[in-house]
């Protein structure tokens, strides 16, 4: 929670995968999950292209700019900004 | 044989065993009275050798397990623990170590780190010397402080485990109070559930009902204080339900444990279930123990189920609760879990807690059985 609340929005820029948590492909399921003690959570495949992609070093924009490229498409930024939110305020991400 | 398996109406695809739970060895410094191992442990002490164990980590990976638990006994008795650990995180499970803390040096937590451990789980009996050691019947406390603060500093989240009963439950807030000294992330007050060693024990250890108000009062007085800083569950004795849980998540459905001997089960207390055939990795492969065993087959889905189950619109909900509560109290693996206000036997585990609310006049005099190894291989019983 800290994370989420405690850091100004204009600091969050580095995401990187929380404390605790690990991010695999796991062919079992066909998917990204996140494991954590005694859990585990299936990602959907946007969730998982945007995990994947926060390693601690690639800012925001970077990450979105990726994204869009990769997908060739535009208009990303609002949509990858709201899960990276939901992501730490769960302890997914947390911000360098 | 697999009738219940092939059976499409009454069992569902099955799934993979997303965990798995390596039970290394029954041996334990700790003499716990209500300890979950068997009673009857040291009479299946011919332990796995490392080899096996990475064999058994390798062929449940391959079929989907990813979280790994190293446990017991106390999993640190074993010296090979860091080898099953690294071969576990290199396979790709997140790896979980649940220990007492005997044993836990800097030396080993390093080695550990290194191996690529994730989680630590530490288990407390008591926030007193005397009363943790009367407990466990060692000298440990200082051990187990010592152990947490390694824990900490090696980066780990600090999980405490305290295992409540009629003996420790006025001292929750004392307990409570050294969780926040040691800067638990997360604290489980877990009330003993009555298997194995604990049922032994059962009319000594079962709390009363006015012990247990207070005690999840003081919890809550705790929770407001502490907001997010540290997470509690208390976990209630099974006896004071009216549902039964579903126990394990249901059978065969996520959950396989490995005992010391290479015995599987669908839960660590599975064993002292009668009429059950519970294959050994020593002589089938993980995969098709786990599809197609007669063990794990059993009691999946809800096919086996008689009445009131089998009718019973909760029944997907909590799949008759537990299979072994089931046989220990009602004699019968496939009967309702009695916990439940449904089950015909819930009335006889009433009137045993009830009698249980005031201490026997003889109480003094029964003697608590604590685990050890001649006590168990002296059982004439399974739990």
């Amino acid at each position: 929670m800290q994370a989420a609340t405690d850091t100004p929005p204009s600091d969050r820029n580095l995401p990187r995968i929380g404390r605790g948590f690990r991010l695999q492909w796991e062919p079992a399921q066909s998917a990204h999950v996140l494991l954590y003690p005694e859990g585990m959570v299936k990602l959907n495949a946007s969730a998982g292209e945007i995990l994947v992609r926060c390693d601690g070093v690639t800012p925001v924009d970077s990450i979105v700019a990726d994204l869009e490229k990769r997908f060739a498409t535009i208009g990303l930024e609002r949509d990858v900004r709201a899960f990276l939110d939901l992501a730490a305020e769960q302890r997914w991400v947390e911000w360098v | 044989m697999n009738d219940i398996a092939t059976d499409a109406t009454a069992a569902p695809a099955i799934g993979p065993p997303h965990w798995l739970l390596a039970e290394l060895t029954y041996r334990c410094p700790l003499h716990c009275v209500f300890c979950y191992n068997p009673v009857d442990f040291a009479k299946h002490e011919d332990e796995l050798t490392t080899a096996e164990w990475l064999r058994v980590l390798r062929e449940a990976r391959e079929i989907g397990a990813v979280q790994c638990g190293f446990s017991g006994g106390e999993p640190l008795q074993r010296n090979d623990l860091e080898i099953l650990v690294a071969e576990a995180h290199r396979l790709g499970y997140y790896t979980n170590l649940i220990t007492s803390g005997i044993g836990l040096n800097e030396q080993r937590i390093g080695w550990l780190k290194e191996a690529g451990l994730d989680h630590i789980q530490l288990s407390f009996q008591d926030s007193t010397r005397e009363v943790n050691d009367f407990l466990s019947s060692t000298r440990t406390f200082d051990l187990k402080r010592k152990a947490a603060g390694l824990i900490k500093a090696y980066g780990y989240s600090m999980v405490l485990n305290c295992v409540i009963h009629r003996l420790n439950i006025d001292h929750i807030d004392r307990i409570i109070a050294l969780a926040v000294e040691l800067e638990a992330d997360y604290l489980e007050l877990a009330n003993t559930q009555f298997y194995s060693w604990a049922h032994l024990n059962r009319d000594q250890l079962l709390p009363t009902r006015e012990q247990l108000v207070h005690a999840e009062a003081v919890t809550n007085q705790w929770r407001e204080k502490l907001g997010s800083k540290m997470k509690i569950f208390f976990v209630v004795p099974d006896y004071y339900e009216s549902r039964p849980k579903k126990c394990m998540n249901g059978w065969g459905n996520v959950f396989m444990t490995i005992a010391p001997d290479g015995v599987a089960l669908p839960c660590h207390t599975a064993r002292m279930l009668p009429g059950l055939a519970f294959p050994s990795v020593r002589e089938q492969n993980v995969r098709d123990i786990w599809y197609a065993s007669e063990g794990f087959n059993r009691f999946r889905g809800t096919g086996w189920m008689k009445e009131p189950c089998a009718t019973c619109p909760e029944r997907e909900k909590d799949l008759g609760g537990c299979r072994c509560q089931a046989y220990m109290l009602a004699q019968d693996p496939a009967a309702a879990d009695p916990v439940c206000d449904k089950s015909p036997r819930h009335a006889e585990l009433v009137a045993t807690v009830d009698r249980l609310q005031t201490p026997r006049e003889d109480a003094a005099v029964i003697p608590l059985v604590f685990r050890g190894r001649k006590e168990s291989l002296a059982a004439d019983r399974l739990f």
